[in-house]
């Protein structure tokens, strides 16, 4: 009476199909075609796709510019360089016809080399190199743009996205879903300025934005893990309960004296002598304040700590599969409430650094949807830290260009370039990834029994 | 390690599970704990494992009373568990699955990763359990798989372990192979409960039997029993065990596929090229072990998943492009697999699920509304014809038992006239007694001309019922062979090797011969077919 039946018994049936015996069942047969076929389609789809974008680089990129005119990139950062690298001067209209022709030999090597991984993942990190120079180099035309600058506003765009990214590779690795990541970040720069005004030091701001980041985590673990709340829906309801506070707040305190309640200033730069000398990239890594260093730190802490330590073991057995870490003895819900609160924290240091660590002040609803790119770069970066590190730096990457390209009056609407990130993120999310396996436990909430 | 449970009594609300259970598991013996589906087994060992606490009685370790109170107390006290559903993360590396929650560990938490493996390689020579430390669990077959757990109890120190239907998943050679172990196991001192309701097994392994029924011990047995007497007490009243009925008389062909492909989400077919024929008044069997294909052939019949190739017809019409209702309508019953999930909706009435798929017709419908005298009506006869227990025809389905409950499943896909009927694991959890009724149904079925399908896991089911049998293994039909093929040849089959050299077209073809007199190199590939004696390099 007692006795449940098999709850569809998926992994049973999952991992049935296993290669242990060499059996005379022939397996190279229609079927192993049919799904060759279907790898082979999807090269062909997406070569395709890389020659027809580069012949239409070739006739706007290429063609589109006059002969004659040099794209000039800065490559030195304002004030801050000692290397002084000389600007790049490139002729526009060779260099983007090259590259565009570069983006159609991608799409033959994506068709060419249709079942070797390492081949595709080379031909679209090619096609995606040459298209972005052949751009910009059309853009950049017969006018200067700072590369320097925009690999600098590159790294200030990601630090929020890889703090957010991380703190959601944790909480769906645990098993929990944060899709309130952006009301972390919120709350923690509205709790780092308030408290780095009212009490005149910014480390009190940034400790103040870490707990406000974790506060909401723990909100999302009480309802997720104990009452056992829908987690996307759940978090979508905490950022529109952050974003009521702090907006209400904001109006009524922040607002209303400044210099007493959102005056919070901004940590200074360290410069690391040595590397910040580092030719172009080193005074944009190694001459940043104490929240990125502190978000280099974080990268290689939380990528080591879930790969190689007890704690990473016991969280990814938990969003693996929860009943199995029970069994062996794992509380399962003591350690999703324990990692959702840490990755709240990790988050809310995010938030702090939209205030503390660049800007100054909070104002309303000031991450426009950061904490949603951070999402998409967990599951861009295939809920590994690193990726989700390297999906966080494209993105940052394109808002910075967007920022970069605009004062330079291209013939692309200003609209346009403030799209670009939230585009690339939805071609990233949709289209390159392709399958991906979520954490098995993701938005499954534990019960005994 | 002298393990004791006495007078263990569970209670769920009303309902007693356990009822002043006494069991003495001695050192060094295998305790075989027998007993049908609901018996109490899987709660008393629950109870035992820190999973649930007992309502009543106590738990006694070499003599002193233990109380746990999770499975980590259990764990602690040396014993182990095998569940019958495998507790192991699939993308974890085999190592892994072992040290979790029991980490070798360097300073700051740093996991140990060289010693795991060598504690891991320690065991695998010492029991012969045979495994590669560095896969990863889910590219395991089943039989590695559950290596991995006994291994998981072992690095423990285990001295009782207990294994919940472990013989459920495997074919019939890696259970073999699982008997050796649990031998090699109990040689070296551990001792085993094994839980079961295979009573062959039971002969062939056990030192010492007790049966179980309705939440109590009934009885001990002693492995030289015959199977007769061990199903008797199992049950508590004479059994048969074998199905009557009259040799098939097979008609015109009725169900035709050809060259189906079935893909899953990942593009693998789990479906491979099958070719199959069906005739009027015959059962066709499959046989195989859990997950190689059949769910999804019978899926791919009901219109559930679309084909990736091939073509499914019944009396020359093509079934393919058409809506499950529409293969529903057109006269096709079946039985699904998973009767909670797919057969019945719970919270509604006997009644109500009694007319589920035929809402839309005459006389159970009528200008888009229900007719409820009709559907009253039937569902009293239904009750009645298919002995089916409830209290009222209103009660809710999901209060019913498990055998009661597909009662209503098969009772409602056979009370219409039907062109084909397939049934995937007709008997999935339900007690001897209405495991009769329903094969008996079933062959009446047949017997009034309809093709009929059989999709079970359970060897002793297909070779009672079937007329022909059909072996998946990978998504294939590996071969197509009469009920008295032998149990060795069906195993080898459900493993992938064919035991004769002659492979069938799988074009409905019967073959006549199936001694296993194979020439050696098919032989050889048995072994190599073992996981126990693959190497994992």
């Amino acid at each position: 009476m007692t006795e449940r039946n098999p709850e569809g018994g998926t992994q049973v049936a999952d991992t049935v199909i296993a290669p242990h015996v060499e059996a005379p069942v022939n397996p190279t047969g229609e079927a192993a075609d049919a799904v060759r076929a279907a790898a082979r389609k999807k090269a062909l789809i997406t070569g395709i796709g890389f020659i027809l974008v580069g012949l239409y680089a070739l006739w706007a990129f290429g063609f589109g510019t006059s002969g004659g005119e040099d794209a000039v990139f800065g490559m030195t950062v304002p004030n801050r360089d000692t290397t002084h690298v000389g600007d790049l001067s490139l002729p526009a209209r060779g260099v983007a016809i090259a590259m565009s022709v570069v983006c159609m030999i991608a799409g033959g090597l994506r068709i060419a080399f249709d079942r070797s991984r390492l081949a595709t993942r080379l031909s679209i990190a090619l096609f995606l190199i040459a298209f972005v120079i052949a751009f910009l180099v059309w853009a950049v035309a017969g006018k200067q743009m700072s590369f320097a600058g925009a690999l600098q506003n590159t790294l200030l765009a990601a630090v929020p996205l890889v703090l957010g990214a991380l703190a959601g590779v944790i909480g769906e690795r645990s098993g929990v879903v944060n899709i309130a990541i952006d009301g972390q970040f919120l709350f923690g720069a509205f709790a780092a300025a308030l408290t780095g005004s009212v009490t005149g030091s910014l480390w009190a701001g940034l400790a103040a934005g870490a707990v406000a980041g974790a506060l909401i985590g723990a909100l999302l673990a009480v309802f997720a893990v104990r009452y056992l709340v829908e987690q996307v829906v759940l978090g979508v309801v905490i950022n529109l309960l952050v974003t009521g506070i702090t907006g209400f707040l904001y109006t009524q305190l922040l607002q209303k004296d400044p210099e007493q309640y959102n005056n919070p200033g901004v940590f200074d730069n360290i410069r690391i002598p040595g590397f910040a000398d580092i030719p172009v990239i080193g005074p944009v890594l190694f001459d940043v304040n104490v929240i990125v260093y502190l978000m280099y730190a974080l990268i290689v802490i939380v990528h080591l700590g879930l790969f190689h330590t007890r704690w990473g073991l016991r969280a990814r057995a938990v969003g693996e599969h929860p009943t199995a870490a029970d069994t062996v003895g794992i509380k399962v819900n003591a350690t999703r409430y324990r990692n959702v609160i840490m990755a709240g924290a990790i988050a809310g240091v995010g938030g702090a650094f939209l205030t503390i660590g660049t800007v100054g002040t909070f104002s309303k609803d000031m991450t426009s949807g950061a904490g949603y790119i951070a999402l998409a770069a967990v599951i861009f970066g295939r809920w590994r830290p690193l990726g989700a590190v390297a999906a966080a730096l494209l993105f940052g990457f394109t808002s910075a260009l967007a920022t970069s390209l605009q004062p330079l009056n291209t013939s692309i609407p200003s609209q346009f370039l403030q799209m670009m990130p939230y585009v690339v993120t939805i071609f990233a999310v949709a289209g390159l990834v392709g399958k991906v396996r979520a954490p098995a436990a993701a938005n499954k909430p534990y019960t005994k029994g | 390690m002298k393990l004791e449970l006495r007078g263990i009594t569970k209670r769920f609300g009303s309902l007693v599970a356990n009822d002043h259970i006494d069991l003495t598991v001695e050192p060094g013996e295998i305790h075989c704990l027998l007993g049908e589906n609901g018996a109490g087994k899987s709660t008393l060992m629950n109870v035992l494992y820190g999973l649930y606490e007992p309502t009543e009685g106590e738990i006694v370790v070499d003599g002193t009373p233990r109380k746990f109170r999770t499975a980590g107390d259990a764990i602690d006290a040396g014993i182990g568990m095998v569940h019958q559903h495998f507790m192991l993360v699939p993308v974890f590396t085999v190592a892994e699955n072992v040290m979790l929650g029991h980490e070798e560990t360097k300073p700051m938490g740093w996991l140990d990763r060289r010693r795991a493996r060598k504690k891991v390689l320690d065991l695998v020579d010492e029991y012969g359990l045979k495994v590669d430390p560095d896969m990863l669990v889910e590219d395991l077959p089943v039989g590695l798989q559950q290596r991995v757990e006994i291994l998981k109890a072992l690095v423990r120190d285990a001295k009782v372990l207990i294994l919940d239907e472990p013989t459920a998943v495997l074919t019939p050679q890696e259970t073999e192979e699982l008997f050796r172990v649990m031998r090699a196991l109990r040689e070296s001192g551990h001792s085993i409960v094994f839980i079961t309701h295979k009573l062959k097994e039971v002969k062939a392994v056990a030192d010492r039997i007790t049966v179980i029924r309705r939440g109590k011990v009934v009885g001990t047995a002693d492995p030289a029993s015959s199977e007769k007497e061990l199903a008797s007490l199992m049950v508590g009243r004479p059994v048969k065990l074998v199905v009557d009925k009259t040799e098939a008389e097979p008609g015109a062909v009725r169900l035709e596929i050809n060259d189906l492909t079935v893909l899953d989400g990942n593009g693998q077919a789990v479906v491979d090229r099958v070719d199959l024929r069906l005739r009027e008044g015959e059962i066709l069997g499959i046989a195989g072990v859990d997950g190689n294909g059949q769910s999804e052939l019978t899926q791919a019949i009901l219109g559930l998943r679309a084909p990736a190739a091939g073509s499914i017809s019944l009396d020359g019409k093509d079934l393919a492009g058409m809506s499950p209702r529409q293969i529903l309508g057109s006269g096709v019953g079946f039985v699904p697999e998973d009767r909670q999930h797919d057969g019945i909706v719970s919270d509604f009435t006997v009644a109500e699920n009694l007319v589920l798929d035929m809402v839309t017709q005459a006389p159970f419908g009528k200008r888009g509304s229900i007719v409820p005298s009709a559907v009253r009506d039937n569902a009293r006869e239904r009750v009645e014809e298919f002995d089916i227990r409830t209290q009222t025809i209103e009660s809710p389905a999901g209060t019913l038992s498990g055998g009661n409950q597909q009662k209503v499943v098969v009772a409602r896909e056979l009370s219409r006239p039907l062109r084909l009927f397939i049934a995937s694991q007709p008997t999935r959890g339900v007690d001897v007694g209405a495991m009769e009724f329903i094969h008996k149904r079933i062959v009446a079925e047949r017997d009034v001309g309809t093709p009929v399908i059989i999709v079970s896991t359970e060897l002793d089911e297909v070779v009672a019922l079937a007329d022909r049998i059909a072996v998946m293994y990978r998504g294939r039909i590996v071969d197509i062979v009469p009920p008295t093929t032998s149990r060795g040849d069906l195993g080898l089959l459900m493993a992938g090797v064919l035991p004769g050299a002659e492979h069938a077209d799988g074009a409905g073809a019967t073959r006549a011969d199936t001694a296993p007199a194979g020439p050696v190199e098919a032989k050889t590939n048995e072994s190599d077919a073992t996981p126990g004696e693959e190497d994992p390099a």
